[in-house]
């Protein structure tokens, strides 16, 4: 039983990071209908940024997170002016393609600047555990829970009851229309990207003390994050947290029940039966077509 | 400007519209044909592999520039072709048969695949594709018994009728051809038979292709299994070239490397799959070339232009740094595709015919003639 226990909140940590990567996705998709493959490499870069301020510079961690975070931020601005406004509207296959390709630079440079080495950030929560009875929580993943459930919440609400979400979410139906009722659809579109990067810096520098940082950690992330995003439907930020949390517990339980090699492939095996019986998802809603 | 004039639906339907196609084709062919006797054994090597890419790359033509439906999972395929290969070849099979059968079993695998595929779009395609493709990386890696794991398996040399092909020799290369301009003009009858127009009419609109009859589930899985069978015959092809293989060749990357294939020489015509394939397999010679040549040809330009010995000399150090830097390709590569999606999105061969458009309608010729509509809403969206 204590096994349970602990193998359950393992995958639930290790879930909610996933969840903050379907987040990103979840995000970029609500507002512009585009699936950023680049979400992984983004979270990556954030964790090279903020390992760049607390590490080498020797800021303070908060002090460093922040600044990652708003860099970030200005990063994704870039990228989405640079890479996604040009092709916003040709066929979605044209932007995935793009997405890659962004994620294939990001690796790669990211790869030449910090080198290939595990990087390490020295964070509040990096060492200590708390003990409730016999059950042994590490903080860095506790706080990693706690972090998603925070950004979920304020994300949630940012959606539904501002009047920015609002217009991010009148823009993802019928761009032109919302164009027409005022709403500047280019800088809703900027910002958007800007929210989703900062979101992944978040989950980039608080993974860092569970994987360490390197430039291949945004990709195997990144592609373990797909299935939490579907499984959640594609379109919506609970569902992606709760995907994440269910993909985690899955993956951690098919590691320690199943025989070995089950680890890696579960969570995509479920990602193909959601998808087969299901594929709106646990949240999502069918969208019929207009011929 | 040459003005085809058609009177019946054969005269459209013709591989050659005229003689000039034939002429083109037949110097390419005997160029292709005497290939061996003029290039170096590193190029023909890499000849070979154009080869390979480019069959893939119809292929995968067939399925998303004629089916519109993404696949990131040809890698998979390429493999489950590769590994019946080496596994028949254990039991002594003749390589007819387990080149057909790896062809067979591959076109049997990707209409499996092709089923669940039917209820998917866009990007729920593109992720359950990539599933797939990770979900059989790691059965390889596990099934030991016939894979060998993650020690990978020898592919022994082909024999053909009695006789041994060895992997570099110029008949597998020719027999790399064949398989390639088989392939090719299979395609080219299909997709205009009945069956590639119902791909076209699914790729233009689903809605619109089934209240026409098309039996657009029937045609999907049809488009899956062609699709993988070509890439098993590849992937036969590929295992020989290597003569080893082992999971971790056939990743997501590979995967990847082939949707480029097409993005860059574009999806809409099969033209595109054998000019993306060039462009990917000689990325690697130019990177070498990049490596080998350019620092000394740099400082030389820079030497030219009146700059001392010691800046040359540190010019042609700085740049041999940034040429053998690790990742420059991951990098290069990154910035071709954005490069190709936001600028070039019809690909070189899309470029050939705007640049011929353009001497054909001198000076009549406009941009806006390849100009693609933008769709802002999103129920109005096919994929």
């Amino acid at each position: 039983m204590l096994d349970f226990v602990q193998q359950l909140v393992s995958g639930v940590a290790l879930g909610c990071v996933y969840g903050l990567i379907a987040l990103g996705f979840v995000l970029v998709y609500k507002a512009t209908e585009v699936v950023n493959f680049a979400q992984g490499d983004l979270m990556m870069l954030g964790g090279f940024f903020a390992f760049t301020f607390i590490g080498m510079m020797g800021l303070n961690y908060w002090i460093g997170f922040a600044g990652a975070v708003a860099a970030m931020a200005l990063f994704g601005m870039l990228a989405e002016r640079v890479v996604v406004r040009p092709i916003l509207g040709y066929p979605q296959f044209s932007i995935i393609m793009a997405t890659i390709g962004l994620g294939y630079f990001l690796r790669s440079i990211a790869g030449m600047i910090w080198g290939t080495d595990d990087l390490k950030i020295e964070t509040p929560f990096s060492q200590g555990v708390l003990r409730i009875g016999s059950l042994v929580l590490a903080y860095d993943k506790l706080s990693v829970i706690a972090a998603t459930m925070i950004l979920c919440t304020l994300l949630y609400l940012f959606f539904n009851k501002t009047t920015l979400g609002t217009a991010m979410r009148a823009s993802s139906e019928n761009m032109l229309a919302a164009y027409y009722m005022g709403i500047p659809v280019k800088r809703v579109v900027s910002v958007v990207w800007a929210i989703s990067a900062a979101v992944a810096t978040c989950a980039g520098v608080l993974l860092a003390p569970i994987t360490f940082i390197h430039s291949n950690v945004g990709l195997v992330l990144g592609l373990k994050a797909f299935p939490a995003a579907v499984l959640g439907g594609f379109g919506s930020i609970p569902g992606a947290v709760v995907g994440g949390v269910l993909i985690g517990v899955i993956e951690s339980m098919a590691g320690f029940y199943l025989p070995e090699g089950w680890k890696d492939v579960a969570p995509y095996v479920v990602l193909l039966a959601v998808l087969l019986l299901k594929p709106e998802g646990l949240f999502g809603h069918h969208v019929r077509k207009k011929v | 400007m040459r003005f085809l004039f058609k009177t019946d639906y054969e005269d459209d339907i013709k591989l050659f519209p005229h003689s000039g196609y034939l002429v083109s084709y037949g110097v390419l062919l005997a160029l292709l044909l005497i290939a061996p006797y003029l290039l170096s054994s590193y190029l023909m090597s890499q000849l070979v592999f154009v080869c390979i890419y480019a069959t893939v790359g119809v292929a995968l033509l067939i399925l998303t520039g004629f089916t519109g439906q993404a696949s990131l999972g040809h890698a998979a395929f390429l493999a489950i072709g590769a590994y019946t290969a080496a596994y028949l070849q254990k039991y002594n099979v003749p390589f007819p048969v387990y080149f057909l059968a790896a062809g067979g079993l591959t076109g049997i695998i990707g209409a499996m695949v092709g089923f669940p595929a039917l209820r998917l779009t866009g990007i729920y395609l593109v992720i359950a594709t990539i599933s797939f493709a990770l979900i059989v990386e790691e059965i390889l890696a596990r099934w030991e018994s016939v894979t060998n794991g993650n020690e990978g398996m020898r592919v022994k040399t082909l024999s053909l009728l009695g006789v041994t092909v060895p992997r570099d020799s110029p008949t597998f290369y020719y027999l790399c051809l064949a398989v390639l301009v088989l392939t090719i003009i299979g395609t080219l009858n299909l997709l205009r038979s009945p069956t590639g127009r119902a791909f076209v009419a699914i790729r233009d609109s689903e809605t619109a292709a089934r209240s026409m009859g098309v039996n657009v589930a029937l045609y999907k899985v049809k488009s899956f299994a062609i699709s993988a069978a070509i890439t098993g015959f590849a992937g036969v092809l590929f295992a020989h070239k290597l003569s080893f293989i082992s999971p971790e060749m056939f990743t997501l990357q590979l995967s990847i490397e082939f949707i480029i294939v097409i993005l860059i020489g574009g999806a809409f015509s099969l033209h595109g799959a054998v000019l993306g394939a060039i462009f990917i397999v000689m990325i690697d010679p130019f990177l070498t070339y990049l490596k080998d040549d350019m620092p000394g040809m740099i400082a030389g330009i820079a030497a030219t232009f009146g700059a001392g010995p010691a800046t040359a000399g540190s010019i042609k150090s700085n740049v041999a740094a940034f040429a053998s830097l690790n990742g420059l390709k991951g990098a290069i590569y990154g910035i071709i595709i954005v490069l190709f999606v936001l600028f070039e999105p019809l690909g070189l061969y899309g470029r050939w015919l705007k640049i011929k458009l353009f001497f054909q309608l001198f000076p009549l010729y406009k941009r806006a003639t390849f100009k693609r509509q933008k769709i802002y809403v999103k129920s109005e969206r096919n994929r």
